[in-house]
C-alpha cells in the first residue's frame, strides 16, 4: 500500500491529515487538497472527517440505547436491554462512587462520555489503511477515522465538561465563592496584610491548576489515541518491507491492538472519571 | 494539530449528545432499573411476610391442635363419668322398683290370702250353719250334740 507511490514520512503524514473543509487560497469554499492549503484556512475550517465519524458513532450510540430505552421493561430483560442496563448499572455505580451531591446531569454526561470516546477510540482497532482506501476509491483523499486523534474532538468535549463544571461551580458557590477559591488558598494567613501578600500567589497558583485541568483532560487521550494511531501507522508500513518484516509487522499489530483493547477503555474511563472528580469539586467546597 | 471550528462542532454535538442522553435514554432505563429492583423488594418482602404468616399459622394450628385434644379428653372424661352415673341411676332405679313390685306383689298376696281367708271364713260358716242344720235335723239335742257345736267352732 504504501513505499510503492508514496515515501514513508509521506504515508505517515497523509495518515495523520485532517479530510479539511474551508476557504480555499483562491477564495471558494472546499475541500483542501494538501497539507499548505489546511494551514492556510486557519481557524474557520472543519474536519469533516472528525465531524462525521464522531457523529456518526455518537448517533449509533443513541440509537443503540434509545431503542433499547423505548422498550425498557421492569420485567425480565433480555438481549440488548441486558447489555445496556449493565452499562447504565456500571455507569451509576462509577458516579455513585465519586460523586456524593445530588445531581441528574452527571450520570447521564458520564454514559455519553463514555460511550461516546470508547466507540472512537475503537475505531482505532481497525486496520489503518481500509477505510481511508475505500474513501479513496470513493475520492475523498484524506481520511482520518479515529477522531479522538483529532485534539479538536478532545478539547471540544473538555471544553464542554468544563462548561458544565463552571455553571455548577458558580450555581452552588456564587462568584464570591469561585474568587474566594481562586485566591483564598492554599496559602492562607489570620495577618490581612499576609493575606494581601498571598492573593495574588494563590490566584497565579489556582488559575494554572484551574487552566490546566481540562487541559490535561483533553492531551491525555489525544496524546494516547495519536500516540497509538502512530504505532499502529508505523506498524502499517512494515507491510511494504518484504514478507519477513510484513509477518512480523502482523504479529505487532495484532499485540498492539490486543493491548490499546485496554488503552481505548482506559482512556474513556479516565476521561469519564476525571470529568466527574471535576463535577464533584465544582459541588463541595474544599 | 490545527485547531478550527471542529472544536465548536464537537462541543456542540457532545452537549447534544449529552442532552439527548439524559433526557431519552439514562431516565427510561434506569427508571426501570429502579422499578424492578422495588418489584424484586417488594416480592422478597411479600415472600418473607408469607413465610412469617405460615409461621404464625403453623403455631395457631398446633395451639388449636392442643385445644382440641383437650377439649376431646374432657368430652371422654365426661362421658364416662355421665355413663358411670346413668349406670348408677339405672342400678338404684331397678332396685327400688323391683323392691316396690315386691311390696306391691307381697301386699296382693296378703290381700289375696285374706280374702280367701275371709270367703273361707264365711264358706266355713255355711259349712257350720249346714252341719248344724243336718245335725239338728237328726236330733235336736243340744246338749248332747253340745260337744260337736264347740268341737267346730274351736275349729275355726
Amino acid at each position: 500500500m504504501a513505499g510503492d507511490t508514496l515515501t514513508s514520512g509521506e504515508y505517515i503524514r497523509h495518515h495523520l491529515t485532517n479530510l479539511t473543509y474551508g476557504q480555499l487560497p483562491d477564495g471558494s469554499w472546499g475541500i483542501a487538497h494538501n497539507a499548505a492549503e489546511i494551514k492556510a484556512m486557519g481557524f474557520w475550517s472543519i474536519h469533516v472527517d472528525t465531524m462525521f465519524w464522531s457523529i456518526f458513532l455518537g448517533v449509533l450510540f443513541l440509537y443503540f440505547f434509545k431503542k433499547v430505552a423505548d422498550n425498557v421493561t421492569a420485567g425480565v430483560p433480555a438481549g440488548m436491554q441486558n447489555f445496556a442496563e449493565w452499562t447504565c448499572e456500571f455507569i451509576d455505580v462509577s458516579v455513585r462512587g465519586s460523586f456524593s451531591a445530588k445531581n441528574n446531569l452527571v450520570a447521564p454526561l458520564s454514559l455519553t462520555i463514555f460511550i461516546w470516546i470508547f466507540l472512537m477510540n475503537l475505531m482505532d482497532l481497525l486496520p489503518v489503511d481500509v477505510i481511508p482506501e475505500i474513501s479513496k476509491l470513493l475520492g475523498i483523499h484524506y481520511m482520518k477515522v479515529v477522531s479522538t486523534t483529532d485534539p479538536n474532538a478532545t478539547f471540544g468535549m473538555a471544553i464542554g465538561v468544563f462548561i458544565i463544571v463552571f455553571y455548577y461551580t458558580f450555581k452552588i458557590k456564587g462568584v464570591g465563592g469561585f474568587l474566594g477559591e481562586l485566591t483564598l488558598q492554599p496559602f492562607s494567613s489570620k495577618n490581612p496584610v499576609v493575606q494581601g501578600l498571598f492573593i495574588p500567589i494563590n490566584f497565579v497558583l489556582e488559575l494554572v491548576s484551574l487552566i490546566s485541568k481540562p487541559l490535561s483532560l483533553s492531551l491525555r487521550l489525544f496524546g494516547n489515541m495519536y500516540a497509538g494511531e502512530m504505532i499502529f501507522i508505523l506498524i502499517a508500513i512494515m507491510y511494504s518491507a518484504g514478507v519477513t518484516m510484513g509477518l512480523l509487522g502482523g504479529v505487532l499489530q495484532l499485540g498492539w491492538a490486543i493491548f490499546h483493547i485496554l488503552i481505548i477503555t482506559l482512556q474513556a474511563f479516565i476521561f469519564m472519571v476525571l470529568s466527574i472528580v471535576y463535577l464533584e469539586m465544582a459541588h463541595t467546597d474544599h | 494539530m490545527n485547531i478550527n471550528l471542529t472544536l465548536i462542532g464537537q462541543l456542540l454535538s457532545f452537549v447534544v449528545f449529552v442532552w439527548f442522553t439524559m433526557k431519552y435514554v439514562w431516565t427510561p432505563i434506569m427508571g426501570a432499573l429502579e422499578e424492578r429492583r422495588k418489584k424484586i423488594a417488594d416480592g422478597l418482602a411479600a415472600g418473607e411476610r408469607g413465610q412469617h404468616e405460615q409461621e404464625l399459622a403453623q403455631e395457631r394450628a398446633k395451639g388449636v391442635l392442643q385445644e382440641a385434644k383437650a377439649q376431646a379428653g374432657d368430652i371422654v372424661a365426661q362421658a364416662q363419668k355421665r355413663g358411670t352415673e346413668i349406670i348408677d341411676e339405672a342400678k338404684t332405679g331397678a332396685r327400688t322398683e323391683g323392691e316396690r313390685l315386691i311390696t306391691a306383689a307381697r301386699a296382693e298376696i296378703e290381700q289375696e290370702v285374706n280374702r280367701a281367708r275371709e270367703q273361707l271364713r264365711e264358706k266355713v260358716a255355711v259349712l257350720a250353719v249346714a252341719g248344724a242344720e243336718k245335725i239338728l235335723r237328726r236330733e235336736i239335742d243340744a246338749s248332747t250334740n253340745q260337744d260337736i257345736v264347740d268341737a267346730l267352732a274351736k275349729e275355726i
